[in-house]
């Protein structure tokens, strides 16, 4: 059974006395110490600009041209915590307990706890950095609330929050950069993960720009390379977003927990053609103004003004009255496919709803709406060519985000000792469901506040381990692995793209493991991954050579897609219950809500790879309620 | 529609590079412009030929890894719209369309439309921030700002690093970039007490990566995907002088 070390004690205590008691390393004996992070979003960024505050020799690597523009950059509605400026009863027990609900009783409570309680010192921060949070007119910050809470704990830049999070820790990066404490490596992918006796002790990775290989040893390795919902294909996540850094990280022994949980996102705009290759997402916040509706009627034809106010099916207003349109995202989502599978979608591909502000435009004034979402309007006018101010945007469901990843304790150190994950690449805080604005957070606070000291703790027994030789033979053996998987990709000559593949799993993945989950259709999945995955090894072209070539990036991510994507259907398949984001056909009340079953399924998953071909083998770590009772998550 | 790209092909930082012409008969006018591109190498792969490279990521406009001339126009013919948010209705059918990597000294071609922007890191590197460490900062409302301070200093802040303005320079010119950064600095109280030796340092800097100087054309506010104003060079001047006589 797994144990993740969580500190016995109050709640309130954990996180301070295992500050008070964690290991220490003299700073003099820091720059000894080197610490190779792979990932510069709001995790990686932050935990390696703090590391080399500290004193540490860091790498840091991302597979963008530069660690700006890593995905964190892409987050629009917010970034919550508590700081109860509102005064409308906020605390950190509000907000642990609204994450550990929002999640469905699928989170550790320490964990969640410890993430709340450093909210507060996040927004210090990035304000002290910079970070242009929007403020009221006397000169203090402003709030929101966000889907599926009633207080209002959410900071925002505009529509732009992640990016402006994110330029600050870039900057706190490219500070150390600057001050030689860290050393930058862009357009590196990690392509393997290197252990020694039982330990991390280094990466291999390929420069995207000459083709070479590279072997970078380390005291310890940070993974945060962010979700893989890029899996799905058509998602809100970045082209290049992937899972093979904790694919191949899970491969050499690193456990992933929870693979199967993934948040889709009610609010991307829908497909409209098989060309397409991404899902926009329009912020949630516009959920705090805009009325979602489908008509009353099946096949309608008319224009969305021309439908009377009675002939319109306010659901998510009608099923959960408490919250309405603001509604968690799981929910909001299953209510929408919910009505486009019974026919009432909406759009040329009938795929969609409406999300209406015509109401909001009328009580406060266009100005007002303006101000408040005046930047995702006009994408949205970009994108579709449809002016929101006059009539409903169209809306529908996508993959956005990644509860699942890699296994990790209380210190974010996986099974593997001295490899930690950091950000959404870890499955921590979110349990079965994610709250709105709370991954930035998650992302920031694992870098900021909570790695820099449980890596000590780990770090501080380092010290005589001395210089990591990279010409040990696991280096050697690494690299020649990498070598052999990037000749056998190229050599396969076959007719079709790695895009070919990756959307045909993505089919696959929304269809039998997406919002809606069933036995067969699990089972069915994993046979079709399987074909399909043989049929890659066979049929992938990837033209060009070692050096940049963008086919040889998509076709190596695509083999470790490939791999994943059984392993969460393995994971669905095994969880037979409904909670948070994973809905069990099998498993709903006759109204359609999810029914969690804690008797049984009250742990978290933890897969160990078995090898291709084999089914993965099942660990659990058990969850224990000490601070709240789980309750039937109702939203009504 | 049918459309005939012109795109430029470069094998490698020392290839001399050329245009080759492609011809697509079948295009969506709701297709993003990079998912033209897409479809373009799809039919270059089915040929056995290598596809184009170009640079893209977040294809929502907010990354700034996207970034190509067309027809001669940085991120093409749509203001204050990224390359990526660019779609095919803004092209007539049969149009010729010539696709062009963003150049500059300071910009080396690696390969096909990508270039080398590292220069920007180096640039911000060398001061682009507020020196605070994990930990040290305090309340933070207790530094109150105006409601329309912050929202200037967003307005510069919000700068992707696409690189459209150092393109479009005759100059090839870095200035909207630092400037935007001088900018959001500068119109914070917390990044006030480092003015002097952040515009100084960071002129510098983007001296030494080799972008040309500022000639006042504009036509990088024009071209910015996020209508960065060049007023923000002025204030950089000014600061930049401001810390040139105050210098110690
Ligand atoms: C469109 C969108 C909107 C969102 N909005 C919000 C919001 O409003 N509020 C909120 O709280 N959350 C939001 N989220 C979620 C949140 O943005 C992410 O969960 C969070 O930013 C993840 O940060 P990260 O540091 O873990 O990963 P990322 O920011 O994704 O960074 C991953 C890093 O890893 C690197 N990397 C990946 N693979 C490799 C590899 N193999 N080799 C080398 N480097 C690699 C990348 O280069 C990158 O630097 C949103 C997400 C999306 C997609
Ligand atoms: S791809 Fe990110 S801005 Fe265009």
């Amino acid at each position: 059974m797994l144990d993740a070390r969580i500190p016995d004690g109050p709640l309130e205590d954990k996180w301070s006395h295992y500050k008070a008691h964690a290991k220490l390393v003299n700073p003099a004996n820091r720059k000894k110490l080197e610490v190779i992070v792979v990932g510069t979003g709001l995790a990686g960024s932050s935990i390696a600009a703090s590391l080399g505050e500290m004193g540490y020799s860091v790498k840091s690597f991302c597979f963008q041209d530069t660690p700006r523009r890593a995905h964190s950059v892409a987050a629009q509605g917010g970034v919550n915590a508590c700081k109860n400026y509102k005064n409308d009863g906020d605390s950190v027990f509000r907000m642990f307990y609204d994450t550990i609900k929002g999640g469905d009783f699928r989170a550790r409570e320490g964990n969640v706890y410890r993430m709340a309680e450093c909210s507060a010192n996040l927004i210090d921060q990035a304000v002290a950095q910079g970070v242009p949070f929007g403020r009221e007119y006397g000169g203090y910050l402003n709030n929101r609330s966000f889907g599926g809470v009633q207080v209002s704990r959410t900071f925002y830049a505009r529509g732009q929050t992640g990016q402006q999070l994110l330029l600050g820790a870039y900057q706190a990066l490219m500070r150390q950069v600057g001050a030689g404490t860290v050393q930058l490596f862009a357009r590196h992918e990690m392509q393997d993960l290197v252990v020694i006796d039982g330990k991390a002790r280094g990466i291999i990775v390929r420069n995207m720009d000459t083709g070479e290989l590279e072997r970078h040893g380390a005291h310890a390795v940070v993974l945060a390379t962010g979700g893989f919902g890029k899996i799905y294909y058509l998602s809100t996540l970045a082209m290049g977003c992937n899972g093979s850094a904790i694919w191949r990280a899970h491969k050499r022994g690193a456990y992933m927990a929870n693979p199967s949980w993934t948040q889709i996102h009610p609010t991307s705009l829908p497909q409209s053609g098989e060309y397409q290759s991404k899902l926009t997402l329009m912020s949630e916040s516009l959920r705090n103004d805009g009325r979602i509706w489908v008509p009353k009627q099946k096949e309608e034809t008319r224009e969305p003004n021309q439908i009377p106010e009675e002939e319109r099916d306010y659901y998510l207003e009608r099923r959960y009255p408490a919250f309405g349109n603001l509604s968690p995202r799981d929910i909001a989502s299953r209510a929408a496919k919910e009505r486009i599978d019974a026919g009432f979608g909406i759009g040329p591909l009938k795929n969609a709803v409406y999300l209406d502000f015509s109401k909001a435009i009328k009580d406060q004034g266009e100005d007002k709406i303006r101000k408040k979402y005046g930047n995702l309007f006009r994408m949205y006018e970009k994108i579709t060519g449809v002016n929101a101010y006059q009539e409903p945007m169209r809306i529908s469901p996508a993959a956005h985000f990644s509860m699942g990843g890699l296994w990790v304790d209380y210190e974010l150190m996986t099974t593997i000792p001295g490899l930690f994950a950091l950000g959404e690449a870890n499955f921590a805080d979110h349990g079965a469901n994610r709250l709105g604005a709370n991954s930035l957070l998650q992302a920031s606070v694992d870098g900021y506040f909570i790695a820099p000291y449980t890596m000590a703790n780990y770090l501080a027994d380092e010290i005589k381990t001395g210089p990591i030789d990279i010409r040990h033979g696991a280096f050697a053996a690494a690299e020649e692995n990498v070598q052999q998987f990037l000749k056998r990709l190229m050599g396969i000559q076959g007719n079709l793209g790695a895009d070919y593949f990756h959307k045909e799993l993505g089919k696959i993945l929304y269809d039998k493991c997406g919002l809606s989950r069933s036995k067969e259709g699990l089972e069915a999945a994993i046979r079709e991954i399987n074909e399909l995955r043989e049929s890659f090894w066979q049929r992938l072209y990837v033209p060009g050579g070692y050096a940049l070539n963008s086919e040889l990036e998509k076709a190596g991510r695509v083999a470790d897609y490939l791999e994943l994507g059984a392993l969460m259907c393995y994971d669905a398949l095994m969880r037979d219950e409904s909670c948070g984001a994973h809905f069990r056909v099998e498993h709903q009340t006759p109204e359609g809500e999810a029914m969690r079953n804690d008797e049984d399924f009250s742990f978290i998953s933890a897969w160990e790879w078995a090898g291709v071909e084999k089914e993965p083998q099942l660990h659990k770590e058990p969850l224990h309620f000490e601070f709240v009772t789980p309750s039937v998550r109702s939203y009504k | 529609m049918r459309i005939r790209l012109k795109v430029w092909r470069q094998e490698n930082q020392q290839d001399p590079g050329k245009m080759m012409t492609y011809v697509l008969g079948d295009i969506n006018p709701h297709m993003s412009f990079l998912e033209m591109l897409d479809t373009l190498n799809e039919q270059l792969l089915q040929e056995g030929s290598r596809p184009v490279e170009f640079d893209h990521d977040c294809r929502e406009g907010i990354c700034g890894q996207c970034g190509i001339m067309i027809n001669g126009r940085a991120h093409g013919p749509l203001k204050n719209t990224t390359t990526c948010q660019l779609h095919m209705r803004s092209f007539k059918d049969n149009e010729e369309i010539v696709i062009e990597p963003f150049r500059a000294t300071a910009f080396p071609v690696k390969c096909d439309l990508k270039v080398d922007r590292t220069a920007f890191d180096r640039v911000i590197a060398s001061g682009g921030f507020i020196s605070v460490n994990t930990g040290q900062a305090p309340e933070a409302n207790s530094i109150p700002i105006s409601s329309p301070d912050v929202e200037a200093a967003f307005d510069a802040a919000a700068c992707i690093g696409c690189g459209a303005c150092v393109a479009v320079c005759k100059n090839s010119s870095a200035a909207l970039f630092t400037s935007a950064k001088i900018s959001h600095m500068v119109l914070l109280p917390q990044g006030e007490i480092e003015a002097q030796t952040r515009v100084r340092s960071m002129v510098d800097q983007m001296d030494a990566e080799g972008f040309g100087h500022c000639s006042n054309t504009e036509a990088c506010e024009a071209e910015c995907p996020q209508q960065i104003s060049v007023l923000h060079i002025a204030r950089m001047n000014y600061e930049y002088n401001k810390a040139q006589v105050l210098k110690k």
